[in-house]
C-alpha cells in the first residue's frame, strides 16, 4: 500500500508558473509524484453535486472544484500535487521539495468588495464574483410596507464554521488488475453516488466498483460533498500505479481541504401591524461559497426559505447574491444554510417586540402559523425543488410546552428581579425555527428473513453516529415480529445496496426509515401467505409474534420465521411464475416533498458583566418531529445538535486575514466546545405526524443546532440589560471579546 | 502531521544528557514532557535534529525545601504530581491554584514545570507565578550552573536566557509567608486555554492589617510574563481597600503591553487586566485576613 | 535530516510487544500500525481532541505527543485492555451502552481510558467533577450529556461491586 500526501497552496490566490517535482520524486520512499499535467484528459473539473432549482430569473455561475490545481490557484490549501510513498511520513517529507512557483493575485476576501466591478477575480470570466443571484417573493412586500405601523430594518452578520468531526476525512483505493475492480473505502456520507461518479470519471461500468462506507467517526454534512480532489485523485492513482493508495486527512489539512459553512450578510426588514403581526419582510443578503459552487444553491436556498420559519409571512422578498471568495468552498453542514434564515427573522421578532412593547414569546406567538391551516404553502422554491409546504404543524403547545420547562413567567417576574437585585447578570431567551427534513429523491431498502430466523435489511445510506443499526432494526422488527436484536442491518457498502442518495437533510429515519417499512410490510405479506399455505388455513386466522407465525387459538400450532424462510426457497419442486423464492422484499421511498419539523429552545444564562463569560444556567428543546422512532436516539442528536450550535454561537469561528490566510487553523485556536461549554439539557417532545409518509415520521438531525445563535442573542441582551444601553447583538458568532467591543463602542 | 525525521536518545544521566547538548547546541532539544514540543513537531514548526529524552532523569523530579522560606521544585516535576502534592498546596498555594487552568489532566500528566517554563510562552500560567513571587530559576550545562532570577528568565516570546549548552533543571520560590494570602485568576475562552489574561498575586499583611508587600504578575499582558511593580507597590503601607485596589488595577495599565490576539483585543485585555487585578487583590486580601 | 532506530519493549494490555521504531514515529501511530490494536483513534495530532488517549504507567495521556521509543520498558493500557475478556464489558463500556453514550464512536476509545482512571482516582465523583475530568476529551457528536450520566452511572455501579 502506499500513502498519500498533497501538497497545498499556501497563497490565497495566484497564477502557477511552475510545479517542479523532480527533487521530490527523487526522494528516498517517494514512487511518484503527480501533478494537474499528469492527469491528462482525466483532469476535469467536478460534476454539479445540486443544480440549481428551477426559479425564474436565477442566475447561476458553475464553477467546480478541480482535482489538482491548473493554472491557478483559488484558496488557501488547494491541492497543486500529491506524492505517493511507503509511508506518510516520508511523503511529507518530500512535499518539502516540491517547488512551486507563483505570482500572487489579490485575494477576494472581503464580501462587500468581491462584488464590486473592479475587484480581482476568483474565476477570471466571472465579473463581481457572482457565483449565483436569485430572487424569491410572495405577494407584495412593496404594498404591505406601505400600509405598515412599524417598519424595522436590520443589518445581521452571521458567521458558521467547521464541522469538525472528531474523525476527519478518509479514504483507500484498490484497483484489482485482474478483476477489474476498483474498490474504495472512503468516509463518505454517499457512497451510491461516490460509485456512480467514479465509474464515469474512470470510465469503468458501475459494477466494477464498491465503495465502502464504513462507521464513520462524524459527518455533519461535508463528508456528503463529492468529489473532493483527494477523492478523484487517489483512485486514478491507485489505478495508474497498480497499487492500493490510502489518504487519510490530518487535522490541519482538515481546516482547508473539508468544506465548511460560512458567513452571510443580511440587509433585512420587517412590516408589522399595530399589534406585531407580520405584514412582509423584505431581505437582501450577500452568500459567501468560497473558491468553487458545487453544491449549487443549496445552502443560501436553505437561508432563504427556513427564515420564513413557523410563521406567516404573507409578503416576501428575498433576494441572495452568492458570492465566488477565495476561501475553502462552503457546501452544507449540519443546518445547512437555516441558521442564517432563523437568525434574521427571529432577531427582527425581538426587535420588534421591543419596539412594540410586546413579550418575546408572544410576538411569536401571535405570528404563527395556526394549527388548521396546514398543509401551508409558503409559494417559494426550496431545495427540493419543490414549492416550500410544510406538511403539518402545531407550534403553539411547543412554544407552550417550552415556555413552562423553562418557567418563562416565573423567570421573568420573580426569579431575575431577585436575582438582579443582588447584581447578578441573568437573562432569558426563547427561540423558534422549523426544519425541512426528509427529501427525497429517494432511499431504497432490502429486507430479508434468513433461514436462521433473523432478519437482514441492508440500505444505500451510511452511517456516522444516528444509530442506524438500532431505528432501521425497530422498523424491520415491528413488522416482522422479532427481537430488534435478532435484525442486522448493512449501511454504506454498494455491493450490499446498489442505489440510493445518501445521508443528509435531516432524512435518513424518514426516506430509508420508510423504505425498510415498506420493504418489511412486504416480507410480513409474503410471510403471512407462506404459512397460511402450510397451515392450509386462511390469512386471519395467524399471527406474527416472537420470531414465528402461530394459528390464532391454536396453541403449540406454529412455525418459525426461518423454517418459512427455507420453505420459501426448496431445492426441489417449483417456484411458481410470478413469485420469488425466499422471504425477501427491495422497496424504495421516494416523498413527494420534505416533511416540516419544528421546534422551540429556551436558555436562562447568567453573564459576568465584567469579563463577558458566561454560564448556562438551564437549556430547554421542545422538538416535534412526529413519530418518534427511538427516543434515546432522538435526544441524543438534539444534544449533539445544540453542542455544536452553542459552538457557532459562542465559540467558534474560522477567522481570515486580509490575504485569505485562515489563522486559527488548529483545535488550539478553532474552539470546540467541551464539557464545561456545553450544559446539561432538558428536552421534550410533541408528536405532529407528517402525512407524507405512512410512519408519519420526521427528520430531526439537524434541530438542535439551528436556532442556537439567535437564542444566544436574545439571552445575552436581556442578562446584559442592552436594551437599556441601546446596544443589540446582531451577529454571530458572539464571544467575551466582541460583547466587550459592542458594549464599550463609543457612541 | 507527521514530524521530520530526527535522531533520538534517552540520555541516561543529566551528565550524558548535558554532554550532547554541549555537542549539539541549538540542533538538539530536550524531551521532557513534550506537551509543548511535540505539537510544534508534528506541524513541522520545530524540526531539531536531535532529540535529548531526559524523562529518565529522575534526580530532576520531585520537590525539596531550601532553607525554612524557599521550595525547590525539579523541573520534570509533572503538573499532574504537583497537583496531588499537599506541601505545594499548603506552601505555594499560588501554584496550587493555578494548576487546574494549565490544559488539561492528560497533559498535566506528562507536562512539566521546566519544560513549561522553558517554552516560554508568554500567554501560559506558570511564568506569571515565577515572576510574580520572584522565584528564580537553576541552570546546569557542561560547564557549570547558575542561578538565573524569573524575570531574568523570560527574555522574549518563547526565548529565554537558556544558552544553547544550558538546561533549566530547578525552579525556586518562596513559600507562603505568614499573615498573607494569594490568588491566581485568569479568563480564558474555554478551561484549559490559554489564558486571555491571567493574574496571580500575593498580599502579606503587617500587624496593623496594612499590606507589607504585594506583589501582582501578569501573563498573555507582552511578550514576557509581567511584574506590575508600581502597582504592587502602590499597595505597601496602606490597607487593601477599595480605593487602593482601584489604584492598583490603574496602575497595573502601564505596566502591561499586550499584544491582542484572534481572541482578545488589546483594549480587552487592558479591560481584563484592570477586572482581574482587583478581583484578584481583593480575594487575596481576604485570605491575608484569615490567616492574619 | 537523518534519523535512527530504537528497540522497544513495552507491554500493551499486559502482552510484551518487541518492536524497532523509528525514531519520529508517534506511539499513536506505533499502537495502530505497528501493533495493529486500532481502537486507539487520531483526531488531531496536536494534543488536543483527546481521541488517543491511553494509559500509560497507570495515568492518561494523550499517545499522539509521544513517540513509539519513549514506550520502551513502560506499561500501556488501551481500549482493547478494557474489557475483563471476550464475553464481558467493562463497567465504564456497558454504562455507555445503557446511557447511549456514544454516536459515532470515534471519541470513545480516548474518552474511556481518561474516566478509567479517573474512576479510579475518584469513585464517587459529582456532575461537575465529571465535566472537569471530560474537559479534556472533546466530542462533536454527543453534547457530552449521555456520557456524563453514563459514567455517573459506571461510578455507581463499580461502588457497588468494590467490597
Amino acid at each position: 500500500m502506499l500513502h498519500a500526501a498533497f501538497l497545498r497552496s499556501n497563497v490565497a490566490h495566484a497564477r502557477i508558473r511552475s510545479i517542479d517535482a523532480a527533487a521530490a520524486r527523487a526522494h528516498p520512499g517517494v514512487v511518484a509524484v503527480f501533478t494537474a499535467a499528469d492527469l491528462g484528459s482525466q483532469w476535469a473539473p467536478g460534476p454539479l453535486l445540486v443544480p440549481p432549482p428551477p426559479i425564474a430569473g436565477a442566475v447561476f455561475n458553475q464553477h467546480t472544484q478541480v482535482p489538482l490545481a491548473k493554472d491557478k490557484v483559488r484558496y488557501v490549501g488547494e491541492p497543486i500535487a500529491v506524492v505517493l510513498a511507503h509511508s506518510r511520513y516520508i511523503a511529507e517529507d518530500a512535499l518539502a521539495d516540491i517547488a512551486f512557483e507563483y505570482d500572487p493575485l489579490p485575494a477576494v476576501v472581503d464580501l462587500e468588495s468581491a462584488i464590486e466591478d473592479a475587484s480581482a477575480r476568483v474565476h477570471d470570466e466571472v465579473r463581481g464574483n457572482i457565483a449565483a443571484h436569485v430572487r424569491q417573493s410572495r405577494g407584495n412586500y412593496t404594498a404591505a410596507r406601505g400600509r405598515a405601523a412599524h417598519v424595522i430594518a436590520r443589518r445581521f452578520l452571521y458567521d458558521h464554521g467547521a464541522s469538525s468531526p472528531i474523525e476527519t476525512r478518509g479514504m483507500v483505493a484498490h484497483w484489482d488488475a485482474r478483476a477489474n475492480h476498483l474498490t474504495m473505502w472512503d468516509t463518505t456520507q454517499a457512497p451510491v453516488f461516490l460509485r456512480n461518479g467514479l465509474a464515469a470519471m474512470l470510465g469503468l461500468s458501475e459494477r466494477q466498483v464498491r465503495v465502502i462506507a464504513p462507521f464513520v467517526g462524524g459527518g455533519f454534512g461535508p463528508k456528503i460533498m463529492l468529489f473532493y480532489p483527494e477523492e478523484v485523485v487517489v483512485p486514478w492513482a491507485a489505478m495508474k500505479l497498480g497499487r492500493p493508495v490510502k489518504w487519510i486527512e490530518d487535522r490541519l489539512e482538515h481546516f482547508f481541504a473539508t468544506t465548511h459553512e460560512r458567513g452571510q450578510i443580511h440587509d433585512a426588514e420587517m412590516a408589522l401591524s399595530p399589534d406585531g403581526k407580520i405584514l412582509g419582510i423584505k431581505d437582501v443578503f450577500l452568500h459567501d461559497t468560497g473558491a468553487y459552487n458545487p453544491y449549487g444553491l443549496t445552502v443560501p436556498i436553505n437561508s432563504q426559505c427556513t427564515l420564513l420559519g413557523p410563521y406567516v409571512v404573507p409578503n416576501y422578498d428575498s433576494t441572495f447574491t452568492a458570492v465566488f471568495t477565495n476561501k475553502p468552498i462552503v457546501t452544507p453542514y449540519r443546518g445547512a444554510g437555516r441558521q442564517h434564515g432563523v437568525f434574521v427573522i427571529e432577531r427582527l421578532l425581538d426587535v420588534a417586540a421591543r419596539g412594540l412593547n410586546v413579550d418575546r414569546a408572544e410576538i411569536r406567538r401571535r405570528n404563527f402559523i395556526p394549527a388548521d391551516a396546514f398543509p401551508y404553502n409558503n409559494e417559494i422554491i426550496y431545495q427540493d425543488f419543490t414549492a416550500l409546504t410544510y406538511d403539518s404543524g402545531n407550534y403553539e403547545p411547543i412554544l407552550d410546552k417550552a415556555l413552562t420547562m423553562i418557567g418563562y413567567r416565573e423567570f421573568l417576574d420573580k426569579e431575575q428581579p431577585r436575582l438582579r437585585a443582588r447584581g447578578r447578570h441573568v437573562g432569558i431567551g426563547v427561540a423558534c425555527y422549523v426544519e425541512g427534513t426528509g427529501i427525497g429523491p429517494y432511499e431504497g431498502a432490502k429486507v430479508q428473513v434468513q433461514a436462521n430466523g433473523k432478519v437482514s435489511v441492508a440500505t444505500g445510506i451510511g452511517t456516522q453516529g444516528q444509530g442506524h443499526f438500532t431505528s432501521f432494526a425497530q422498523i424491520a422488527a415491528d413488522q416482522l415480529g422479532v427481537e430488534v436484536s435478532n435484525v442486522d442491518v448493512v449501511t454504506g457498502d454498494t455491493d450490499q445496496f446498489y442505489w440510493g442518495a445518501g445521508t443528509f437533510a435531516s432524512r435518513g429515519a424518514v426516506v430509508t426509515g420508510n423504505a425498510v417499512n415498506e420493504a418489511a410490510k412486504v416480507v410480513r405479506r409474503k410471510i403471512l401467505k407462506l404459512a397460511a399455505e402450510h397451515f392450509e388455513c386462511a390469512e386471519d386466522d395467524l399471527e406474527i409474534g416472537a420470531g414465528a407465525v402461530s394459528v390464532l387459538g391454536v396453541p403449540g400450532k406454529a412455525v418459525t420465521l426461518g423454517e418459512l424462510a427455507l420453505k420459501a426457497n426448496p431445492m426441489r419442486g417449483a417456484v411458481r411464475p410470478g413469485t420469488e423464492p425466499g422471504l425477501e422484499s427491495t422497496q424504495y421511498f421516494g416523498p413527494p416533498s420534505g416533511a416540516t419539523a419544528a421546534g422551540v429552545h429556551a436558555m436562562i444564562v447568567e453573564v459576568d458583566p465584567q469579563t463577558f463569560t458566561l454560564e448556562v444556567l438551564k437549556y430547554v428543546v421542545v422538538h416535534d418531529c412526529g413519530t418518534v422512532i427511538n427516543p434515546l436516539i432522538l435526544s441524543g442528536q438534539i444534544h449533539g445538535g445544540v453542542a455544536q450550535g452553542i459552538g457557532n454561537a459562542f465559540y467558534e469561528q474560522l477567522v481570515f486575514d486580509d490575504e485569505g490566510q485562515l489563522l486559527n487553523a488548529s483545535l488550539a485556536d478553532y474552539l470546540l466546545p467541551s464539557a464545561l461549554e456545553v450544559p446539561r439539557m432538558e428536552i421534550a417532545h410533541t408528536v405532529t405526524v407528517s402525512p407524507l409518509n405512512p410512519l408519519g415520521i420526521k427528520g430531526a438531525g439537524e434541530a438542535g443546532a439551528i436556532p442556537v445563535g439567535p437564542l444566544f442573542a436574545q439571552a445575552l441582551e436581556d442578562a446584559l440589560g442592552l436594551a437599556e444601553q441601546k446596544v443589540e447583538l446582531n451577529e454571530i458568532p458572539l464571544s467575551p471579546n466582541r460583547l466587550f467591543a459592542l458594549t464599550t463602542k463609543p457612541r | 502531521m507527521k514530524p521530520a525525521p530526527f535522531k533520538y536518545v534517552a540520555a541516561r544521566t543529566l551528565e550524558q544528557a548535558l554532554a550532547l547538548k554541549a555537542e549539539h547546541g541549538d540542533e538538539a532539544r530536550f524531551l521532557a514532557g513534550g506537551q509543548s514540543l511535540v505539537p510544534t513537531m508534528n506541524f513541522r514548526l520545530t524540526q531539531p535534529a536531535i532529540l535529548i529524552d531526559i524523562n529518565f532523569l529522575t534526580q530532576c523530579a520531585g520537590t525539596r525545601n531550601s532553607g525554612p522560606g524557599h521550595l525547590r521544585i525539579g523541573a520534570l516535576t509533572r503538573y499532574g504530581e504537583l497537583e496531588r502534592d499537599r506541601e505545594i498546596a499548603r506552601k505555594l498555594p499560588l501554584v496550587h491554584e493555578a494548576l487546574p487552568h494549565i490544559a488539561h489532566p492528560q497533559i498535566r500528566n506528562r507536562g512539566t514545570i521546566g519544560g513549561n517554563l522553558a517554552h516560554a510562552d508568554p500567554a501560559s500560567e506558570m511564568p506569571a507565578i515565577v515572576v510574580a513571587l520572584t522565584g528564580r530559576m537553576r541552570t546546569q550545562s557542561k560547564r557549570g550552573e547558575r542561578w538565573v532570577a524569573a524575570p531574568d528568565f523570560f527574555t522574549g516570546a518563547l526565548s529565554t536566557a537558556l544558552k544553547s549548552d544550558e538546561m533549566l533543571t530547578e525552579v525556586e520560590m518562596p513559600v507562603s509567608a505568614p499573615s498573607s494570602g494569594s490568588c491566581f485568576m485568569e479568563v480564558a475562552r474555554r478551561r484549559g486555554d490559554f489564558a486571555l489574561i491571567g493574574v496571580a498575586c500575593t498580599v502579606r499583611l503587617d500587624d496593623n492589617g496594612c499590606c507589607k508587600e504585594a506583589r501582582i504578575g501578569l501573563c498573555n499582558a507582552g511578550e514576557t510574563p509581567v511584574f506590575a511593580a508600581d502597582a504592587s507597590n502602590s499597595l505597601v503601607g496602606r490597607p487593601v481597600g477599595i480605593r487602593e485596589i482601584d489604584q492598583a488595577g490603574e496602575l497595573v495599565q502601564g505596566a502591561i503591553d499586550p499584544g491582542g490576539n484572534i481572541h482578545a483585543s488589546k483594549d480587552f485585555q487592558r479591560h481584563l487586566a484592570r477586572v482581574l487585578t482587583k478581583r484578584a487583590l481583593a480575594t487575596a486580601n481576604r485570605r491575608a485576613q484569615r490567616e492574619h | 535530516m537523518s534519523t535512527d532506530s530504537h528497540d522497544v519493549a513495552v507491554t500493551v494490555n499486559g502482552t510484551l510487544y518487541r518492536r524497532s521504531v523509528e525514531s519520529r514515529v508517534l506511539l499513536s501511530d506505533f499502537l495502530r500500525h505497528d501493533l495493529l490494536l486500532a481502537g486507539t483513534h487520531v483526531g488531531c495530532e496536536h494534543g488536543v481532541c483527546g481521541a488517543c488517549t491511553v494509559v500509560f504507567d497507570g495515568v492518561a495521556v494523550r499517545s499522539c505527543l509521544m513517540f513509539a521509543a519513549q514506550a520502551d520498558g513502560h506499561a500501556i493500557t488501551t481500549v482493547e485492555g478494557l474489557a475483563p475478556d471476550p464475553d464481558h464489558l467493562h463497567p465504564l463500556q456497558e454504562a455507555m451502552r445503557d446511557c447511549h453514550g456514544l454516536q459515532c464512536g470515534y471519541c470513545t476509545p480516548g474518552v474511556l481510558m481518561t474516566m478509567k482512571t479517573f474512576l479510579d482516582e475518584t469513585p464517587a465523583p459529582d456532575e461537575g467533577q465529571i465535566r472537569e475530568a471530560l474537559s479534556g476529551n472533546l466530542c462533536r457528536c454527543t453534547g457530552y450529556q449521555n456520557i456524563v450520566d453514563a459514567v455517573m452511572l459506571a461510578a455507581e455501579r463499580l461502588r457497588g461491586r468494590s467490597p
